[in-house]
């Protein structure tokens, strides 16, 4: 079969660091081409470079047979190949069929723009891979499913015959993966190449033709996906045999921590998004939230660390060891011993310019042992930081000077973890997403730290769009659906259930569609 | 491990300013050449009538003492990503309220009462105008570069009207002079140097405010709060650091600064305030902060540097046209900023 790209002994450095070394690869021609690994292993770059953002320090690039140095990805581009990043480059102002003939307007400066040419072109192209998206609507107006799905028409329309699809799921549901999913099929059965980059192995399974492995800048091995399993798949990623869940004992709960009564959420514009919504969380339990993104879960976030919208109106009840926390600052709340994890790593739970020490700092900053005069002791955060670094095992250089955003994203995830879960006074423990965009290895540390956190006697409220990391860490099980807890499962029920992990996956999702 | 690469930062960007400073000289050069003047002549002449004078060192020196201070007034919002273009209406407002303060003082008054009063108030005048600026963007969204810019206008038309209409001295343009107590010694008179120049002890002034500014940025709590505000104000939410009211303190401490910078003027060389007393010195600030990169320390050789622009440039004026010098001061910023676009693009 014909090579669509091939990578012949190519190498990226980046001043002293190797992103990539000495990679050779094959992609055939009308194939799904899956490129996995941990974050930070390199394939980012690696389609960077096919992509013609970044230039190969060395070796040489083959696009149908011919050796290639792109400068830029408009030379990429011209060439055939096209790509869909994880954030999408959309003009939110302009319709569906503007930002797919932006850059190949095809007409002259002052002429009128070719739109019902373009639409027509469109609508076919729709038509044959089931991309239906409406070509006059504007972009602000899709949802993310369609907003991919006008990227996935940007290249056709560019007639791209190499498409690049950088974490692609990252951003869907379950159904909307699956249907994206079914397209990337129908694209390869047409011919095109796909290169899909993930690190969700279930989906590279049950998609792709064949699988290439990454571990620390290099391919460890390319197998046809028919001929590997999941686990064979996170060998190969990590360079070791990893417990898909780990140890789990029996959870001994104590007294009521947090307690949420009736509690509702409405926004100015009138739109509920928590309604009567009642949960306890007790000492020494995980109680997780199952639920799709969407269904309140960030609104009972903003209500337990007090940073919801001025003009938002909140009712009923929320204590915390019987004493309410409505109405009281984030400060006030973290020394009342709430901890929280952020939802979003990069936006709001690191400055990603400070320094890992400074990091391990933010939020507790206010705590009176780390103050020195006017700033604060170098020595005792020298002290606290190294314990962190090795308690959590954090892969970093000399803390005090080793900017955040050069950490890989496990490392910065265990940054934020070490920090809130050893907070002085801490009795609740709040973690929302506490594993996304983190690789398999610091997975598995990470769910280990949790579950340790609960045998210390920690409250822990879990809130994750991974049903089976909620199944593998959960005491108890609320399933949110339209702001309200619909279905509760008991402990008995969880640990019974548990050993049909499949058919409880299933039963739960029952109750949060 | 980290450390070679931070300060190769810092190394480099030394490097990209002294090499913009350099080819903005080159351009300078090519432009007294095409007006018919031999550049090394004036080049020879600017720093011989400055460095190598004392009266021109201690011009150059009260030169840097305002622009630090402007400099400072721009540079410290600029760190929570506001743009304090109101550099130039605080310095007025501190520089009237120095000189009415200084006038309205009895006769009897001891200099250090006087001279303390005289400076605390220009600075509350300074920081009130910023503050105005920031409660107008905090509580009414008024972006702030509009706001100071505004509030510029605003500051010349009042301190014009009270000039005009009720404090000058008939049929002159400036106020009477303040009490003999609140003027600031000069240089000349404490140490003996800088032969009859302007130059003042508000210098000292000038460089503690540099040296606190940078010690509350970069080493106090309040800085550490206030940097992460300003990179990430969402993250700051989080962990429950009050955004606005950091908004609020830099452009206080800013206005206070700009007010600094009008006691050196009034208090320190006119002892009167005059229409046009400021000059626009306020917005050269926003260009000093600019190459500076707003780092406190780093305001220091940049204000001495445009002082040296401006001084210098006045010093040959009868030989060459001064203007070509606000050019140099102008393209060393363009150049500081594209070759800092270069540099990364190249890395």
């Amino acid at each position: 079969m014909a090579v669509a790209v091939r990578l012949s002994a190519v190498s990226k450095k980046f001043g002293g660091f190797t992103a990539n070394s000495n990679i050779s690869l094959s992609i055939e021609k009308g194939r799904i081409h899956a490129i996995v690994g941990e974050n930070g292993a390199g394939k980012s770059t690696l389609t960077k470079i096919i992509y013609g953002m970044h230039l190969p320090t060395s070796g040489v690039l083959f696009i149908e047979d011919k050796a290639r140095r792109f400068t830029s990805p408009r030379e990429a581009i011209r060439a055939g190949i096209g790509m869909v990043h994880q954030h999408f480059m959309l003009v939110p102002e302009l319709s569906v069929t503007e930002n797919i003939i932006l850059g190949h307007e095809r007409s002259h400066l002052f002429a009128p723009l070719p739109l019902k040419k373009a639409k027509a072109t469109i609508k076919q192209d729709a038509e044959s891979y089931g991309l239906a998206v409406d070509p006059d609507a504007l972009v602000t107006t899709l949802s993310v499913g369609e907003q991919q799905r006008v990227e996935i028409l940007k290249l056709l329309f560019r007639q791209a015959s190499i498409m690049i699809f950088d974490e692609p799921t990252a951003v869907l549901t379950p159904s909307e993966s699956e249907r994206l999913f079914e397209t990337l099929r129908s694209l390869r059965n047409q011919g095109k190449t796909i290169i899909l980059i993930t690190h969700k192995l279930d989906e590279v399974l049950s998609v792709a033709d064949t699988i290439s492995v990454m571990r620390k800048g290099e391919i460890v091995g390319t197998v046809a996906a028919s001929s590997v399993t999941k686990q064979e798949l996170a060998w190969m990623m990590v360079g070791r045999t990893i417990l898909m869940s780990v140890a789990n004992p029996e959870a001994t709960p104590g007294k009521t921590v947090l307690s949420l009564k009736n509690l509702g959420y409405r926004t100015r514009q009138g739109k509920i998004k928590l309604q009567n919504l009642t949960l306890q969380v007790r000492a020494g339990e995980i109680y997780g939230i199952a639920g799709v993104e969407g269904n309140g879960q960030s609104e009972l976030l903003q209500i337990l660390w007090g940073l919801t919208a001025e003009e938002a109106i909140i009712c009923g009840e929320a204590t915390l060891n019987g004493a309410s926390i409505i109405g009281k600052k984030t400060a006030q709340r973290a020394l009342t011993g709430i901890s929280l994890v952020p939802e979003n790593r990069l936006r709001h739970a690191v400055i990603t310019n400070y320094t890992v020490s400074e990091n391990l700092l933010f939020g507790r900053h206010r705590e009176r042992s780390f103050h020195h005069w006017f700033g604060f002791s170098s020595a005792v955060i020298r002290n606290y930081a190294e314990t962190m670094i090795a308690d959590f095992d954090i892969r970093c250089g000399a803390p005090a000077t080793q900017q955040l955003s050069t950490l890989s994203g496990g490392n910065q995830q265990k940054v934020v973890l070490a920090r809130e879960f050893n907070r002085p006074a801490i009795s609740l423990l709040i973690l929302a997403q506490p594993t996304r965009g983190v690789d398999i290895g610091a997975i598995e540390a990470i769910h280990k730290k949790i579950i340790e956190a609960r045998q210390r006697g920690l409250a822990i409220l879990l809130l994750s769009s991974e049903l089976d990391e909620i199944v593998a860490l959960s005491t108890r099980i609320g399933c949110i659906f339209k702001g309200s807890i619909v279905h509760e499962f008991c402990q008995q029920e969880v640990s019974l259930k548990k050993e049909s992990e499949h058919e409880f996956l299933k039963e739960i999702g029952l109750h949060i569609t | 491990m980290n450390n070679p690469t931070t300060m190769n930062r810092t190394t480099l960007r030394f490097f990209v300013t002294f090499l913009s400073l350099l080819t903005a000289g080159g351009i300078c050069a090519l432009l007294i050449a095409l007006a018919g003047r031999n550049p090394l002549i004036i080049f020879q002449k600017m720093f011989s009538a400055t460095l190598g004078s004392s009266y021109g060192m201690g011009q150059l020196i009260f030169k840097m003492t305002t622009l630090l201070l402007v400099g400072l007034a721009v540079a410290i919002p600029f760190r929570l990503r506001l743009f304090n273009i109101g550099g130039e209406g605080q310095l007025l407002m501190g520089a009237f309220t120095a000189a009415m303060t200084g006038t309205m003082l009895p006769e009897s008054i001891p200099p250090i009462a006087a001279i303390l009063l005289c400076t605390l108030a220009a600075m509350a005048a300074g920081a009130c105008w910023a503050l105005l600026a920031g409660v107008l963007k905090v509580q009414c969204g008024v972006n702030e570069v509009i706001g100071t810019i505004m509030l510029n206008f605003i500051a010349q038309a009042i301190t014009g009207y009270l000039l005009t209409y009720h404090f000058a001295i008939p049929s002159t343009v400036h106020t009477s002079p303040i009490v003999k107590a609140a003027a600031i010694p000069t240089l000349y008179k404490v140490t003996g140097w800088f032969t009859n120049s302007p130059a003042n002890l508000s210098t000292l002034l000038a460089i503690s405010m540099a040296l606190l500014c940078w010690f509350l940025l970069f080493h106090s709590r309040f800085g550490y709060e206030m940097r992460a505000a300003g990179l990430q104000p969402d993250a700051a939410q989080y962990g429950g650091i009050n955004a606005k009211s950091h908004s609020l303190s830099a452009m206080g401490l800013g206005g206070a600064a700009a007010g600094l910078g009008a006691a050196n003027i009034i208090l320190g060389y006119k002892h009167y305030f005059e229409a046009g007393a400021t000059g626009g010195i306020g917005f050269t600030g926003i260009t000093v902060a600019l190459l500076a990169g707003a780092h406190p320390l780093w305001l220091i050789p940049s204000a001495l540097f445009f002082g040296f622009t401006e001084y210098g440039g006045l010093t040959v004026n009868a030989l060459i046209p001064k203007e070509i010098f606000m050019i140099i001061q102008a393209l060393a910023i363009i150049l500081v900023i594209s070759f800092s676009a270069l540099e990364k693009r190249f890395r």
